[in-house]
This record gives structure tokens, sequence and C-alpha cells, in this order.
């Protein structure tokens, strides 16, 4: 059973994982993206749409379009929510908050709409959008993993895009840690008006951050629909998971390496409740209150530590103009 | 952009801030009620693709579901000043530069102290005491909600922002969880509408409508938010702290305390929201009473400068598309949250809008003139 519980954890953090790598990336440029939410709802409905009208369109599914299709459509319509956000909060300046939350707005309006609507719009003539066949495609996981006992279900279980999550958290830390270019995004982070006057083009790091960060957001959306919800989008069944992304980079402490640790050990308070028997509906309720509540706890005890490093990017938040002293 | 214009010696155009040459007022709400239109033009043109209907006939689609019916009045009205309730208390602590994006879960708290006196004292209390409690407990619980991060906020520091957001979720399953134990029936985890028989903690209907009362309720308030701003010492030192919290400890105001003060006052006022729709409104609670009004709120506020005789115009512009985009989505089978992307539309517009009203964009020929 703890194999189980570690295995639903660990479906539930990788959308988590997605989103909060995203997230951090966009913050360690100075942008608080409220949008994530938003953001993640469009990666996924986008993903959906291109898988949708891939499988209407094609008699036998050829496998790797069927993952290709989905993944390039879910990047191109979380890149575009990210210039969306960048070009309002960089070129323009305008504040990072309402923005992100107007974006919030957007993109959950437009995950809904067409995850409703897209029937209708397309016109054909299927009672509901059920991508099982591509979600078989994105499910497949490694074929001698059943046969490790344990380890196998634990470690090599899941399917490709787990892994990738994984793999774009490790490269974000060693990015920011051991490159010239990520000690470069930092500093735009920290004082934009420094890394300006150290002749680093703030305005190119940010744009690039933030739609880096928002693409890896998108995925999560397209993990969850794809792999988790097994290739059914319900609208709304995605939730909270946004803001529980950015609850985790408060968790990991702006740190992608951590953020592994966090988002399935999130992943695992989210799922926790069917696993402690005799729980009522009503304690569940309160039980699923736990990942915010350590955020909370998180958000509290680093602000007393006032340790440096723990602290979050000093311009989070603020819009740069290079004429304001 | 900036790379394309790095190339060149000259870049094509620069930025500097209208600091000393500001916009006229009339000529920045041109340049607001053009941004506008521009989005409501880019709607129609979205809603078109969509429904392949002809364009007027989307608009009139949208003024009649907001305005097509007296009934539809009303509900707009009433949307209107729930939305303008809450972008009123979130309001204080923007001026302050403290980011509540906590509205939700106050709103929230604040209906369910309203929900918890009608479940629990609604048969016991004789109205005239049942009312001033129902109305003290919410304006209290919303305001404690608000209080906590402030709390953190003056005494620590701690990052409002990410603070106020995830009280929003606690206080949602906290809803949930009351929500299973006063279900009715058992276990259902719904509430269902409190006292309809004895209508007992409801708001009295004002000449047989029962909105009206609500909407009189956020007028008296829209009136005291503006008072409070522009003519109370409070509202000068919130805007001093706004401004810059060093010069406001140089001239002697005590910042934790204006931080403690605004918030509470903030909370305060997001349990009258509260109050309003349980009370008010849907004589029930579940965990999407506020709807993501609290989110909404602050780009009203925000949208609207901060100035409460302006948020009602804004509110009334959301709860307006609200409505419209309702209407289009009844009667094209669309979706109902086509809304939600045509208000997306429109705040990206307003938003992008203002940076025209702060700054200046300056061409290359213009300068060589010079």
């Amino acid at each position: 059973m703890v194999v189980q519980i570690i295995q639903r954890a660990v479906m539930q953090g990788i959308p988590l994982l997605f989103g909060s790598t995203g997230e951090i990336l966009t913050e360690k440029a100075g942008n608080l993206n409220l949008g994530t939410a938003g953001v993640m709802y469009v990666g996924g409905i986008s993903g959906v749409i291109g898988a949708f009208l891939y499988e209407q369109s094609v008699e036998v599914l050829n496998p790797a379009l069927a993952i290709i299709i989905p993944v390039l459509a879910c990047l191109l319509g979380s890149l575009i929510m990210g210039l969306i956000y960048s070009f309002l909060t960089v070129s323009l300046r305008a504040n990072q908050n309402v923005t992100g939350l107007a974006l919030t707005t957007f993109g959950v309006g437009f995950g809904n709409f067409f995850g409703g609507s897209l029937i209708k719009i397309t016109g054909l003539d299927v009672p509901s959008i059920t991508l099982t066949r591509t979600s078989l495609c994105f499910q497949k996981s490694l074929p001698f993993a059943s046969k490790l006992g344990w380890f196998g279900d634990v470690f090599l279980s899941y399917s490709f895009l787990a892994y990738v999550a994984v793999a774009i958290a490790i490269i974000c830390t060693i990015y920011f840690n051991r490159t010239r270019s990520g000690l470069k995004l930092r500093a735009v982070g920290e004082n934009p008006a420094t890394a300006d006057a150290a002749g680093i083009n703030v305005e190119k790091y940010k744009y690039l951050s933030i739609c880096l960060g928002s693409m890896i957001a998108g995925l999560g959306g397209l993990y969850y629909v794809m792999d988790y919800a097994c290739g059914i989008w319900s609208n709304d069944a995605f939730g909270d998971r946004g803001w529980l992304a950015i609850a985790i980079v408060i968790f990991a402490i702006w740190r992608p390496n951590l953020s592994i640790v966090g988002s399935i050990l999130f992943g695992g308070l989210f799922i926790v409740h069917n696993y402690i028997p005799g729980l009522t509906f009503a304690s569940q309720e309160l039980i699923k209150m736990t990942p915010y509540v350590v955020t909370i706890i998180v958000l509290i005890v680093i602000s007393m530590l006032r340790k440096r490093e723990f602290q979050p990017p000093e311009s989070l938040g603020l819009s740069y103009f290079r004429e304001d002293r | 952009m900036e790379n394309k214009t790095n190339k060149v010696r000259e870049p094509l155009f620069h930025i500097t801030k209208r600091s000393n040459n500001a916009m006229k007022p009339a000529a920045a709400w041109g340049v607001r009620i053009a941004a506008v239109v521009v989005a409501l033009i880019l709607c129609g043109v979205v809603t078109v693709l969509l429904t392949g209907e002809n364009p007027f006939k989307v608009y009139e689609t949208m003024i009649d579901g907001a305005f097509g019916s007296e009934r539809k009045i009303w509900a707009l009205a009433q949307n209107t000043a729930v939305l303008l309730c809450i972008s009123l208390a979130v309001t204080p602590a923007f001026k302050m530069k403290f980011w509540n994006i906590g509205a939700e879960g106050q709103v929230l708290m604040g209906g369910l102290a309203t929900a918890a006196c009608m479940i629990l004292l609604g048969n016991k209390l004789p109205p005239i005491l049942f009312y001033p409690v129902m109305i003290i407990a919410s304006v209290a619980a919303g305001a404690i909600w608000g209080l906590i991060p402030a709390f953190f906020k003056a005494q620590w520091n701690t990052n409002e922002t990410l603070f106020t957001l995830m009280m929003n979720y606690i206080a949602i399953q906290i809803v949930s969880y009351f929500c299973y134990i006063w279900s009715v029936p058992k276990g259902s985890g719904h509430i269902g509408i409190i006292n309809s028989a004895s209508q007992m903690g409801w708001f009295p209907k004002i000449g047989g409508q029962s909105y009206l009362c609500n909407i009189l309720i956020v007028l008296v308030l829209t009136v005291f938010m503006f008072i409070y701003f522009k003519y109370s010492k409070h509202g000068y030192e919130i805007s001093v702290v706004g401004e810059s919290e060093n010069t406001a400890r140089y001239i002697g105001i005590n910042v934790k305390k204006v931080i403690l003060r605004t918030m509470l006052l903030s909370g305060a006022v997001c349990g009258i929201a509260g109050l309003i729709l349980v009370s008010g409104t849907d004589h029930t609670i579940t965990r999407d009473t506020a709807g993501g009004r609290g989110f909404t709120a602050i780009m009203v506020s925000w949208l609207a400068h901060f100035d409460p005789i302006y948020m009602i115009i804004t509110s009334l512009l959301i709860a307006f598309l609200e409505k419209g985009a309702g209407q289009i989505s009844t009667n094209f089978g669309l979706n109902d949250s086509f809304s939600e992307i045509l208000t997306g539309i429109i705040i990206f517009f307003i938003i992008g809008s203002e940076f025209f009203i702060n700054y200046e964009i300056k061409f290359r020929e213009k300068e060589a003139k010079k």
C-alpha cells in the first residue's frame, strides 16, 4: 500500500512540479506570475485541442505524432499566455498582480470554455472529449518497470512526462547555480537596475524566463489531462493546482531541486485522506487544508529567520523602468 | 522588441515617464475609454468567429442579457453591488500597497459566520437581538481573517501576497468542512436554503425587492469609503504609507498600527460582503459563494484607480460583461465560461492602456528635429 501511496503522490505531484518549476523560473527574473493557474489550464486545453483534432482526422494514430502534436499545441498555447503576461508587465510595465489575476481569469475561462464548447465549435459528431487513444500513447511507461518489484513501481513506473518534469527541475537548479547566464538571471530578479548597469539586457532575460516558465507550467496542465485524467477533460477538474504550484515555490524557497520533493509531498497531502481509515467526509475536507497551512508556516518561518538565501528575489513583483531612480 | 532596435545606433523610439507633463484627466479617460472600445470590438470579433453570428446581433444579445427585463436589471444591480462591496473592501489595503488577494477567504469567513448564526441561533434569539449578533459575527470573522496576515506582515514583514492567497484556500476548506457538518440531508455536503420557512436572518424585502437592501448597504459603504479616503486622517496615513514607508515613519506615523488597522477594515468590509451574499442573496453557503469575486474585485479596484466613485463604473462594466456574455452562451449553446474570456480580454486592454497614460513614447524623427 505504501508503494501505491507513493505512486499516487507522484502522479499528483508532477503537474505541481511543472507548475512550480515554471513559476520559480519566472520569479527568479523578478516577476510574480499569479497567472500560473490560468497558464496551466491553457496548456492543458491546448494539448487537448491538438490531440482532439488529430484523433478526429485520422483512423489509426501514429504514436509519435500523437505525442508531438499535443505537446507542441500545449507549448504554443502556454507560450502565448507567457507573451501576453510579459508584454504587459515587462514592456508596458503593468502591475504584475493585476495582470496575473487577469491572466488566470482568462486562462481558466479559456480552458472551461473550449472544454465545454469544443465539440459544438468544430461541429464534429462525438458525445464527449475522450482522448483515450492519445492518452495511452502518453501513459506508456518502461516495459521492464513492472518486473523490478517495488523499486520499479516507485521509480520507473511513470510516463515520460514525469521524468521530463524532474529533468527540467534539475536542469533549472544547475542553470541557476552553475551557469553565468543563470547568475545574470538572478541578478535581474534581485536588482534589475544593477543588472542593467552591468550590461545585462534586463528585458530579454525577463521575456525569456517568463515565456519559458509559462511553457514549463503549461506542460503540467497537459500531464494532468493526458496522464492523470486518462485523456478526459472535465471542466474545473484541474481545480486549484495552479495556486498550489505557487505555494510550492515558497515551500521550496525558490529552489527547483527542493520543489521536486515539495511537489511529491504536496501531491501526497492531496490524496492522503483516501488512505486514512475512518475519516468522515467532513474531516477529509480539513485534511485537504494541510498543504496550505504548511505553506503559511514555511512563509512565516522564512520571514522570521531573515536569512538572505531563504528570501524571495528582492525585486519580486516590481516592474523595472530604467529612468526610475 | 528591444532586440530589433538594439542594432541601430539610436533606437527607433524611447520611453519616458510623464512625470512633468502628466496627461490631463480628460485625456487619460479618453485613452481608457478607447481601450475599452477597442477591447469590445475585439470581443465582438472573437464572438463572431466562434458563433458565426452577425456582430451587431452579438452586442444586442449582450445588452439584452444585462438590461433585457426588470428582473435582469435587478440581477445586474445585485451583482454590481456585491462586486463593488468587495472592491471597496480590498481598496484600503491596496492604497497602502498591501496586496490583499485574500478577499475571497475573508468574504467566505464572513459568510460562514452569517450562516452559523442563522443555523445555530436563528430560532433561539428574538430578532431584535439576533440581527445585531449576526452582523457583528460576520464582520468580526472577516476582520480576523484579514488581521492574521497583517499581523505577520507588520511584525516580520512576511510576504502578504502569498500569505493572503493561501488563507483563501484554508477558508474554502473550512467552509467545505461545515458544509458537511450542517448538510441537509446529512452527508450530502450541501446546506440548502437556511431557515426557508421562518426566513430568520434573511435581509428584509424593501418595496417587494429582495435585492434593494443589499444595494442600499453597498451605496452607504461607497460613500463612507469615499469620505474615509478623502477627508479622514486614517485615509491620509494610508496613502502616505503606500507612497513610502520610510516617509511615513519619518513623519511619525506608526506604520505597524496603520497596517493592522487598515487590514482590519479591509477584512471587516469583506465580512459585510459575505453577510450580503449569505443573508441577502443566496440564503445558503457553499465553497463557491465568493465565486472568484475576491480576485475580480482586485482588478475592479485597480481599474478605478482606487477611487470608490469610479469603482461603481468599473464594477458595473464587469457585471455587465458577465451577464451579457452569459446571454451569448445561452443563446448560442456555448459554455458559460465565455464571459471570463471576454472579461480577460477587456482587462488586458485596460491594463495595457495605463502604459500610454503614464509613459510617453518618443520617436526618433521627433528627437532629430529638436
